[in-house]
């Protein structure tokens, strides 16, 4: 008869101990990893406000409405910004959305397969190139270009609407910071709309056709109604990007604190003007003023986040689809 | 038997041509847009191209910005980013990586979709804002310091880095999973020693792009890393110079040899970024296949 080996169990007991430390500890660890990432988020939220106080107690809100920012005089309004912010994010959205549904509905339905994949690749890298070079190039590159040629044209050709006012001298102003953040939000839109698209079951579009619908029927009648909530939150994620984008729109946008209807005048958005400001402001009051344009900011840019966040969450892309 | 009449027309009304006639203007609308995606790309690189020709020399990548006069390179911000970036992903990586076991591995669903919106708010937070808390945090009455402007370019790329490790431990099979339970293997190890080594092209992958992502932002350096230092310094409790804020600074001034200096930046800049990019998306396809997907 052979006994069993009480090595054996005696080991096993031990390593079972150790296990189970291990499976507790590294369990603690990524708990303790997720749990910083909710600490951070709420940090920034309560650093960022504690930042901006003393100007959200001296203004109360407001400072939101205020039209004028004077360092000279001490008077400070964020309106302005908020203006700029709005118009800028606009003007990107207006050009991006219709080009990025259509890149996306490219790559997803038209593209032959040969260049599908490269074509997605290049879009891929347009959104890897870094803002501040898009910035140099708008600055130096497509502003003169603007100014020379576009906006003059703009201005003869449709001057009757206030939109279209006097051309900037320079190429730098609203329109070419609108410009420069559509080039940054459309691989953004295209690339989520692209995969919103490719979900769609393949039974569906070929139903369409089969009753004899054209390609174009198909897509205004198949895949936009069925990827609709999805591709509302893929344009928000772009205006998430296009709000809160700082420097390529410091760069470009031509720095000015006058509301004017006139989109190739110069102004500054809430990020571009905080960016503008980094080397010091002048006064105490000015630097905290600068604080609660940033928190401004936040708030906008976490609404933003969360609303596209939520829309994706709460409501399947492909609900009606399935 | 009477013959049917139909009372409907059967002759063409001319509707298929006009609704052909849209389908291809549509068709047409979207080759130009996709055209125009891609020209756009192209104009931008070739633009930086020609103009980094000039300011591009063995100097330029060599010796530090001259402080008087014209000459000089951009070496000390090069060594400024390394160092920035090398600090961030040291501190994003790991911890990045074990948010993203946590949410595959251990947490439960009514824990992992909060911490999941957060990762993805954090993502869309304006990086400006990162900056400004980063500088209420280390700068004010520490002065601005390389750490801080690691430690805001580490808040950049943890959801990034999180979110891929989420994604591609999301793709190992639950039979390789459940293989190693059923032997005996105990969970931390068959996370250590099964599911990592699996997914590290993935967890590669995306590490790859967020330092991509993160070379290039300026942003959150401008509040907290930004100070003009020529000289190349490695003191990472002071400003180091960096190759972002060296392109902001240069572009907003109206010297034009200055614009060619920045110029040159933007090309060793873009390049790093275009190629890590590239060599992301290599990864990735790498670990697609070994995993089966």
């Amino acid at each position: 008869m052979s006994v069993v080996p009480s090595q054996y169990s005696l080991r096993s007991s031990t390593r079972r101990l150790t296990d189970r430390i291990g499976d507790v500890a590294l369990r603690v660890i990524t708990a303790l990893a997720a749990l910083a990432a909710l600490i951070l988020l709420g940090a920034i939220i309560w650093k960022v406000i504690h930042l901006a106080w003393p100007a959200i107690q001296h203004y109360g809100l407001s400072f939101v409405t205020g039209k004028t920012w004077d360092p000279v005089k001490h008077v400070f309004g964020a309106l302005p910004f908020i203006y700029g912010t709005a118009m800028s994010s606009l003007i990107a959205l207006v050009i991006a959305t219709p080009l990025s549904l259509a890149i996306a509905l490219w790559l997803s339905e038209l593209a032959p397969g040969g260049v599908r994949g490269v074509v997605g690749s290049l879009v891929e890298m347009l959104a890897a190139i870094p803002s501040v070079v898009l910035g140099l190039w708008g600055i130096l590159v497509l502003g003169p270009f603007l100014a020379n040629h576009l906006e003059p044209w703009l201005h003869d050709h449709l001057g009757f609407i206030p939109l279209f006012g006097a051309p900037s001298p320079t190429g730098t102003g609203l329109f070419t910071a609108g410009l420069i953040l559509t080039i940054m939000i459309v691989p953004i839109i295209a690339s989520i709309c692209r995969e919103l698209f490719l979900q769609v079951p393949n039974e569906l579009e070929e139903g369409a056709l089969a009753l004899g619908a054209t390609r174009w029927e198909m897509v205004r009648g198949v895949i936009i109604p069925s990827t609709r909530t999805g591709i509302a939150a893929a344009i928000i994620l772009g205006l998430g990007r296009a709000l809160g984008e700082a420097i390529a729109v410091t760069q470009v946008i031509g720095g000015g604190t006058t509301i004017s209807a006139n989109i190739f005048g110069p102004i500054d958005t809430l990020a571009s003007k905080i960016a503008a400001s980094y080397q010091g402001a002048a006064s105490g009051l000015e630097a905290s003023s600068l604080l609660y344009l940033a928190a401004i900011l936040m708030v906008i840019g976490l609404l933003t986040n969360l609303a596209a966040q939520i829309i994706v969450r709460v409501f399947d892309p492909l609900k009606g689809a399935h | 038997m009477t013959a049917v009449t139909p009372t409907v027309t059967l002759k063409p009304s001319g509707g298929l041509r006009r609704r052909r006639i849209v389908n291809r203007i549509m068709e047409i609308i979207g080759w130009a847009a996709a055209l125009a995606a891609v020209a756009v790309l192209f104009i931008v690189i070739i633009s930086v191209l020609v103009r980094a020709w000039p300011a591009l020399s063995w100097d330029f990548l060599t010796k530090p910005p001259a402080l008087f006069g014209p000459g000089g390179g951009i070496s000390s911000a090069i060594v400024g980013s390394a160092i920035i970036v090398a600090m961030a992903t040291a501190l994003a990586l790991p911890i990045g990586v074990l948010i993203g076991i946590y949410l595959t591995e251990f947490a439960p669903r009514r824990v992992a979709r909060p911490v999941q919106l957060v990762l993805d708010v954090l993502n869309g937070l304006p990086t400006i804002i990162t900056g400004i808390f980063v500088y209420g945090l280390l700068v004010i009455g520490h002065g601005q310091s390389a750490y801080a402007g690691a430690f805001a370019l580490a808040i950049v790329m943890l959801p990034l880095v999180a979110r891929s490790a989420q994604e591609t431990l999301l793709l190992v099979p639950s039979a390789l999973r459940e293989g190693s339970l059923a032997l005996g293997v105990s969970r931390w190890r068959s996370v250590i020693g099964v599911i990592l080594p699996t997914t590290l092209g993935g967890i590669l992958t995306g590490a790859v792009l967020a330092v991509a992502r993160a070379a290039g932002e300026t942003a959150p350096l401008l509040f907290t890393c930004s100070i003009f230092n020529p000289a190349v310094s490695t003191d990472v409790t002071k400003a180091v110079p960096n190759i972002p804020v060296l392109i902001f600074t240069y572009s907003e001034q109206p010297d034009q040899a200055l614009h060619e200096q920045a110029w040159g930046a933007a090309l060793v800049l873009m390049v790093f970024v275009l190629v890590s990019s590239l060599l992301a998306k290599a990864l990735l396809a790498r670990s697609r296949r070994k995993l089966g997907r």
